[in-house]
């Protein structure tokens, strides 16, 4: 057998995003050897694609907000089903590492007296989103990027990792291949974070790039560890609906925050209707009280009116225009009318918002200062990762920790905007510290098992060894189109068993695509084998809808409406045990008396 | 909707290549990128293209279209009549990696060379207006389609000597933030060679984030540069005076 | 970085590209535009005649290609008032950031476009050879100011009339040239940076919040150099010229009030 070029590392991080990033620069900071390894050139990581702004009680715009308010807004927009511990740590620890990137050169947004100034974003009760226009997470990645070529990391870029090795029930590296030559390459390595964000790319309408194909999570699966909350996706609810070439593409929330409204064919400003019961108390039941809102942010003033309907969470937001579309009141795409032209000055539209004047000039030939837009959801995000200790980010396999969209626990069923980009950052940092304790715990490097590398390079090969076989790209886009339709934004007992079945029949297509030319940067054999980890984690959502029945955050049921206290007792893990994916119901952690009393002081309304 | 867009693209890697023609069905709103795929999905699969965003924030697909530097993402297709071929090739000033895809680490490379940022101590309180300045490099998405159409390395490939206008926007975002310490000045003028620059602007015109990259970025460099090194009055006034040319 | 050798791009070839568009236009439309003005300007000051309308019942209307004018007893023939003065207009010109650009493509042909072929591909040195000389810029800008201070003088001498005030076509003419030089020589790069671009934190400089202002208009200005640096170039030709058709009497000076 042929030696594998191997690298010895004490931490390896997979995938440069800003958890990825983070989580590099942390552990080099504490001495580990530390290899960042990412799919894509550095920085162009989907990190870039974040807009509205990090989320962080700095309350530098309002003094009435502190991480307690954060921690509650956090747990009432998951449907108190997120892992309190890490909510609380989000919560305290975000002002802290939004400070940081200032002092590494970012530049956000400054108040009137030279502070971070933040803005409004749904399930917010304060302004708290610090931000950069509408370019938040190109920011954050810049500033990542510049200050980690600084911190000693080894960057190896357009790698694709396909296996962490386990030797001993503990991590001992990974393999994979870089993508220009098609080599395989083994990382000997104490530890490794998996940074690798989401799961996006298995729906049709995704805001997702083409690196979301639920690597990390695989990756996980496969090693043996725990999932967590796979049932709970985010359609972010406004996503481009036409031209086809951009379907999909994200519309930040920071055009809601900025006074925008969504209306439906009949000019009506429809979210009004849709205020659940818990969020009554906070939100204005009349067009006028929700003007007021907005006439006094814009005016920088502390709000005494109630806040528009449209910033309601995510998930609401999304339910309501999938609504509206389905009883007819949609607009000519298939989608709602998101309207800004009309509530702020052009000069102000592209001052505030210059991406999205540009993306919808550019692409869709609509001017938004003039025009409303045309908006549907699009799925975004996913709740549910690999399930870790919320302190040291570890997974259930030792030396193997996760950060960022590929964990879970923080977002319980539904994420609000702005958590993300805070989420990166404190959990990175945790992730990349706890990996590089770890590290530093084991003396020497863990053995490689020889053989799991050549089984995971042979079953790499495999399509180059067919001459007939399906284009990989016609089963992926029938996985997308499968999931869009059956596990979608709203979900039923019939549908998911059929997508479960619809995704053992494409397993089995899979096995038998066909990919021309070689291994030297080979789009089609990378999807090909991507297909894998987006089939393998399709099951693992519609099983875990399947399996709940209520309706809950980012997961709805057409046959089960109704949010049931019971099941917001627990969580469904799911692990692959002897090839087959396991479902189990654990119960859900209980805070601690004096959280859990912030948290009933909000569910009394 | 039976139109069609006739493509000629790159194929090909370090060995060289031909331009390769192919036919893909026209739709409403599409972007090359699109194109690309289509071509990609049914007809190549082993068309090798960089992509990420595909909305212009990441700077991935950069291409010439037509022999003119695109993100190819944000390049509509109705631009270009039909009938004509279009033509897609990878960026000139980078090696060939595979098809559409070239080796950009040179600017990876350049980009570690730059001192990082150094706040200053105490106070750090600054401005909106203040930011706006430094706002405007930071929209940089690194698409690398300024430092391919630029002269200086394009056609006299002087990647040793020179860093190319992306790097100038980001050491102008350094030199510019109010709180920044680090002086790169020396590093500017020789390391970086911004005296390689002719500010012939090419730069400027393919910056798909509308960055002033020549004016507000370069030129005033330079002009940092001559305060320091070639204006005699202010070198007098610095043997009098003292102190480094009042820059706070 | 190291490059493969397969990967060096073939030879140079002058205009080798892939664009379809006219790329030669604008070049070619500069180098003539720049071409005509230097030999009409080259004329009128070897010309040396033609310069001022002095008749007794006009306003003293002068030529802005010999203000100031410097006359003495004895000054030798061949040597025109408008050569002791032009090298400094001239050299603004020359060294300014925009014409620079302009010409480098247009003349120079580095690059004659962008992405187009060049003719030469080696020993290229930019502005770091003999063209370092190009710093001088702002000594160039400190003389510009100078002038635009002795233009509107002449502007002002232009309204006085032997009767009194007053304004003709080439009152008006002068002015609107002092006004389009003024707009190109306070939108240069090199003022820009002097009032307050070398500045980075505004908020802890002396006098920080006016320089800002300063920076901010000189940049709203800047950001039009190129349209001001052609409008000025036709002004400053139409003012000579009218100066002297008037003088030489092939026209008449038209008197408003």
């Amino acid at each position: 057998m042929e030696p594998r070029p191997t690298h010895q590392y004490d931490v390896v991080i997979v995938g440069a995003g800003g958890a990825g990033l983070r989580a590099a620069i942390e552990a080099a900071r504490q001495g580990a050897k530390t290899a960042l390894l990412c799919k894509s050139l550095l920085g162009k990581a989907h990190t870039v694609m974040a807009e509205g702004g990090v989320a962080a009680a700095l309350a530098n715009v309002d003094d009435r907000d502190n991480w307690k308010v954060h921690f509650r807004d956090t747990m009432k927009g998951g449907k108190y089903l997120n892992q309190w511990r890490m909510a609380q740590l989000h919560a305290q620890e975000a002002p802290e590492r939004v400070n940081e990137l200032e002092e590494w050169g970012a530049v956000f947004d400054r108040t009137k007296d030279g502070r971070i100034l933040q803005r409004n974003f749904g399930g917010h009760s304060h302004p708290r989103l610090a931000h950069v226009g509408d370019r938040t997470g190109l920011e954050i990645i810049r500033t990542l990027q510049d200050k980690g070529i600084h911190s000693g990391i080894d960057v190896f870029m357009e790698f694709t990792v396909r296996r962490i090795l386990i030797s001993d029930g503990a991590v001992s590296g990974c393999v994979g291949y870089d993508r220009e030559k098609g080599a395989f390459t083994v990382f000997n390595a104490k530890a490794v974070v998996l940074a690798t964000g989401g799961i996006g790319r298995c729906w049709e309408v995704s805001s997702n790039s083409w690196e979301y194909t639920a690597d990390g999570h695989a990756l996980a699966l496969w090693a043996g560890a725990d999932l967590l909350d796979m049932e709970f996706v985010q359609f972010h609810p406004t996503g481009m609906t036409w031209p086809p070439s951009v379907k999909g593409t994200l519309i930040t929330e920071g055009v809601r925050g900025e006074g925008g409204v969504l209306k439906n064919s009949e000019g009506k400003r429809f979210m009004f209707n849709y205020i659940p019961a818990m969020f009554k108390a906070e939100f204005a039941d009349t067009e006028k009280e929700a003007d007021e809102w907005v006439a006094s942010v814009i005016a920088g003033k502390i709000p005494t009116a109630r806040r528009p309907p449209e910033l309601l969470t995510r998930d609401v937001v999304a339910r309501a225009i999938h609504r509206e579309v389905a009883e007819g009141r949609g607009a000519p795409h298939g989608g709602v009318f998101l309207d800004i032209a009309t509530r702020r000055t052009p000069e102000e539209i592209k001052r505030k918002l210059p991406g999205m004047y540009h993306q919808f000039k550019q692409l869709a030939d609509v001017d938004i200062t003039t025009d409303p837009m045309e908006v549907g959801p699009t799925c975004h995000y996913t709740m549910g990762g690999v399930r870790v200790h919320p302190e040291t980010q570890e997974s259930t396999v030792p030396g193997l920790f996760a950060a960022g969209e590929v964990a879970a626990g923080m977002h319980g069923a539904n994420r609000l905007g702005g958590n993300s980009l805070s989420d990166l950052l404190v959990f990175g940092k945790r992730a990349g510290e706890h990996a590089a304790q770890h590290a530093k715990r084991s003396a020497a490097h863990p053995r490689i098992d020889a053989a799991q590398v050549e089984e995971c390079v042979k079953e790499s090969l495999l399509p180059f060894e067919r001459n007939e076989g399906e284009n990989p790209y016609a089963i992926s886009e029938d996985l997308q189109k499968m999931m869009q339709r059956k596990v979608g934004i709203i979900r039923e007992d019939k549908d998911l068993r059929e997508a479960i079945e619809a995704i053992r029949s494409l397993r089995e297509r899979a096995r038998h695509t066909k990919v021309g030319g070689n291994v030297q940067f080979n789009p089609g054999w990378h999807l090909a084998l991507d297909l894998k980890n987006m089939l393998d984690i399709s099951e693992a959502v519609a099983r875990a809808a399947l399996e709940r029945t209520e309706s809950r955050g980012g997961h709805t049921r057409e046959d089960h409406p109704k949010t049931e206290a019971d099941w917001g007792k627990v969580n469904l893990v799911m692990r692959l045990r002897d090839g087959n994916i396991t479902l189990e119901h654990v119960p859900l952690e209980q805070p601690p008396a004096e959280l859990k009393a912030l948290l009933e002081g909000e569910l009394s309304h | 909707m039976s139109s069609t867009a006739q493509l000629k693209i790159f194929r090909g890697d370090r060995n060289g290549g031909a331009m390769v023609d192919y036919e893909v069905p026209r739709t409403p709103g599409m972007v090359v990128l699109d194109a690309v795929h289509v071509v990609q999905a049914t007809q190549a699969p082993d068309l090798a293209v960089r992509w990420n965003c595909k909305a212009g924030k990441c700077g991935s697909c950069s291409a010439e279209v037509n022999g003119k530097p695109k993100l190819t993402c944000m390049e509509r297709m109705d631009k270009y009549p039909e009938g004509t071929a279009i033509s897609i090739r990878p960026m000139k000033t980078f090696p060939v990696i595979k098809d559409l895809v070239t080796d950009v680490s040179w600017n990876y490379a350049v980009n570690k060379k730059i001192p990082p940022f150094k706040i200053k101590e105490g106070e750090r309180k600054y401005y909106q207006y203040e930011a706006d300045r430094v706002q405007e490099f930071r929209k940089c998405i690194e698409c690398f389609l300024c430092q391919n159409i630029c002269h200086v390395l394009r056609e006299h490939q002087l990647k040793q000597e020179f860093a190319g206008p992306r790097f100038l926007v980001r050491v102008a975002g350094l030199e510019m933030h109010p709180l920044d310490t680090e002086d790169r000045t020396e590093l500017i003028k020789d390391a970086m060679g911004v005296g390689f620059c002719n500010i012939t602007k090419c730069c400027t015109e393919v910056c798909p984030e509308s960055i002033q990259i020549t004016d507000n970025a370069i030129i005033p460099l330079k002009e940092r540069v001559a305060d320091r090194y070639y204006d005699p009055i202010r070198w007098i006034a610095r043997k009098v005076f003292g102190g480094n040319d009042s820059r706070q | 970085m190291e490059q493969a050798a397969s990967s060096l791009p073939p030879p140079a070839r002058f205009g080798a590209t892939d664009r379809k568009d006219n790329w030669w236009a604008a070049p070619l439309t500069v180098l003539i535009a720049l071409s005509a003005f230097g030999v009409y300007a080259t004329f009128r000051v070897v010309q040396n005649a033609w310069y001022a309308i002095d008749d007794t019942a006009s306003a003293h209307i002068l030529s802005p290609f010999y203000s100031p004018l410097i006359i003495w007893d004895g000054m030798p023939r061949w040597l025109s008032p408008g050569m002791l003065i032009l090298w400094a207009p001239a050299g603004f010109r020359l060294t300014c950031y925009y014409y620079r650009k302009a010409y480098y493509r247009a003349f120079f042909l580095d690059p004659p476009a962008c992405g187009v072929g060049e003719p030469r591909r080696n020993n290229y040195l930019g502005e770091r050879g003999i063209l370092i000389l190009q710093n001088v810029h702002r000594y160039f800008l400190y003389l510009a100011l100078g002038f635009i201070v002795i233009l509107t003088w002449d502007v002002i001498k232009a309204m006085m009339w032997p009767d009194g005030f007053g304004v003709s076509v080439a009152t008006l003419i002068l002015l609107l040239n002092t006004v389009f030089l003024g707009l190109y020589t306070f939108s240069c790069h090199s003022l820009r940076h002097l009032v307050g671009g070398r500045i980075d934190c505004f908020s802890c400089a002396a006098m920080g919040q006016a320089r800002h202002k300063a920076w901010k208009g000189v940049s709203k200005l800047n950001s039009s150099h190129m349209r001001w640096a052609w409008i000025s170039l036709f002004t400053v030709m139409l003012a000579d010229f009218y100066v002297w058709m008037v003088s030489s009497g092939v026209i008449t000076d038209f008197r408003f009030f």
